[in-house]
């Protein structure tokens, strides 16, 4: 009966690798994934609250001490603070998403599809996320992901109402990017530790590149082949620049723009359809 | 049987939401704690080594259906935690109290461990020594806070054979 069990798991393993990502299994993914989507949004937001009293709730032990009738009114105002703050929290990172979308620095050839995020993948192993923004809203394979503060990643796989957006912080994540002062081209990577740092790579010791430096995407284009990503959007500041006698690149590291630890809503770039009408996009959050 | 199939399938459904969409966000020291994990080592404690492979075999399908993930990797993994934790329970954890803790403490490694190698063999990303070394010790240690209430809901849910006494029972050791 296990064996049978393991057999059954090996044969969607192997299935699933060699059929496109319009095959059936996939298919069949995309339409469970939907089946499930009202599930985890639902329980993230009965989450939320309890996130946010959770921290709540620290600041109210840390202060000194209250009289019984403050008590009572602070139990009775707790659940209404609680409400609020999760409502101006959302608010305020929609806002910024908003603000960045309708903005000068948003690229020109994309619309943007807010998306807030209804799953994480164990952290252990990948840096990926998935979004409340399918193909239905017009999201592709490898749509370029990002927040008010820059790159965040790209998406890696699409369902109908949902996408799995592998993050900049993952093992196989690499961008090419620029620093916005000097041109020195390269490219940013994961760090070697589990943390978010990441690392401008393949930057000759000819380039110039100083601590507090911006990078940027390359955003390049060669003939039919161009990075998925367009070019200029924020990626981190450096923070350290060393080279060995012994290694023909420098040694960056860049702190990213973009916190991955409070990742709640993201921007997914949707390439404008060249001589068509933009996909339908909704102008508020996905939820 | 009936009912018992529904609770299970029931339990795993809402252990793997929760997981997905809330546990997933809970950091501490770079662990996360894994309720569906402790969820499914609780199920096959308390019906066995099929029944825990069956519904690993479901638990994974469910994880990697809502994470757009490859399908059959968790599965796979899981159904082997569900067996052998079911084997575990028949055996050597009958009568003693502190079975469901060495068991999700046994079952947290074995997960971990065991991704780590499917990972390696289908060429995904496999960080054994953050996995193992930095973040496996957190993880056991949050799984073990959702261990008790946890074991303590299945074993209301799923009634009868009592294979492992949590706390208070009169186990009987040997």
């Amino acid at each position: 009966m296990v064996i049978g069990l393991s057999v059954v798991s090996l044969v969607l393993l192997s299935v699933y690798f060699r059929e496109s990502s319009g095959g059936g299994l996939h298919r069949l993914q995309s339409t469970g994934a939907s089946v499930l989507y009202p599930f985890q949004v639902a329980a993230d937001r009965v989450a939320q609250p309890f996130e946010d009293a959770a921290g709540w709730v620290g600041d109210v032990f840390g202060a000194k001490s209250e009289n019984e009738r403050l008590r009572a009114e602070v139990e009775r105002l707790r659940q209404q603070v609680v409400q609020n703050q999760t409502a101006v929290r959302q608010n305020v990172e929609l806002r910024r998403l908003l603000r960045y979308r309708d903005g000068p620095a948003f690229p020109r050839d994309y619309v943007g599809v807010a998306a807030r995020i209804i799953g994480r993948t164990p952290g252990q192993f990948e840096q990926q996320v998935v979004v409340a923004a399918g193909s239905d809203t017009g999201v592709a394979l490898n749509d370029p992901v990002v927040t008010g503060d820059g790159l965040a990643g790209k998406v890696t796989r699409v369902s109908r109402r949902s996408s799995r957006v592998t993050l900049l912080t993952d093992e196989t994540s690499a961008v090419s990017a620029l620093d916005l002062k000097t041109n020195a081209a390269g490219i940013v990577r994961h760090g070697v530790s589990s943390g978010t740092s990441l690392v401008f790579d393949r930057v000759t010791k000819a380039d110039v590149v100083r601590p507090g430096d911006v990078v940027i995407t390359a955003g390049w284009r060669s003939g039919r082949l161009a990075s998925i990503y367009p070019r200029g959007i924020p990626i981190g500041a450096v923070t350290y620049v060393g080279q060995l006698d012994t290694d023909i690149y420098k040694q960056i590291e860049v702190d990213p723009f973009v916190d991955f630890s409070s990742l709640d809503s993201v921007i997914v770039l949707v390439e404008k359809p060249a001589g068509k009408a933009p996909p339908r996009v909704p102008r508020k959050g996905r939820r | 049987m009936t009912a018992d199939v529904a609770k299970i399938g029931l339990l795993v459904f809402v252990a793997a939401v929760l997981q997905v969409a809330v546990f997933a966000d809970v950091t501490v020291l770079g662990g996360e704690p894994d309720i569906l994990l402790v969820t499914l080592v609780a199920i096959a404690l308390r019906r066995g080594p099929i029944v825990g492979a069956f519904a690993g075999f479901f638990a994974g399908l469910l994880l990697d259906v809502s994470l757009l993930d490859t399908l059959g990797l968790t599965s796979l993994v899981l159904i082997l935690v569900g067996y052998w934790t079911g084997r575990f329970g028949e055996t050597a954890a009958e009568g003693r109290r502190w079975a469901p803790y060495a068991a999700v403490a046994a079952a947290t490694f074995l997960y971990l461990a065991a991704t780590l190698v499917v990972h390696f063999l289908i060429a995904a990303p496999a960080p054994a020594r953050a996995v193992l070394l930095e973040t496996m010790f957190q993880v056991i240690v949050l799984n073990l806070l959702l261990a008790w209430p946890v074991y303590g809901l299945v074993r209301r849910l799923l009634p009868g054979r009592d294979p492992v006494t949590l706390s208070g029972g009169a186990g009987v050791v040997g």
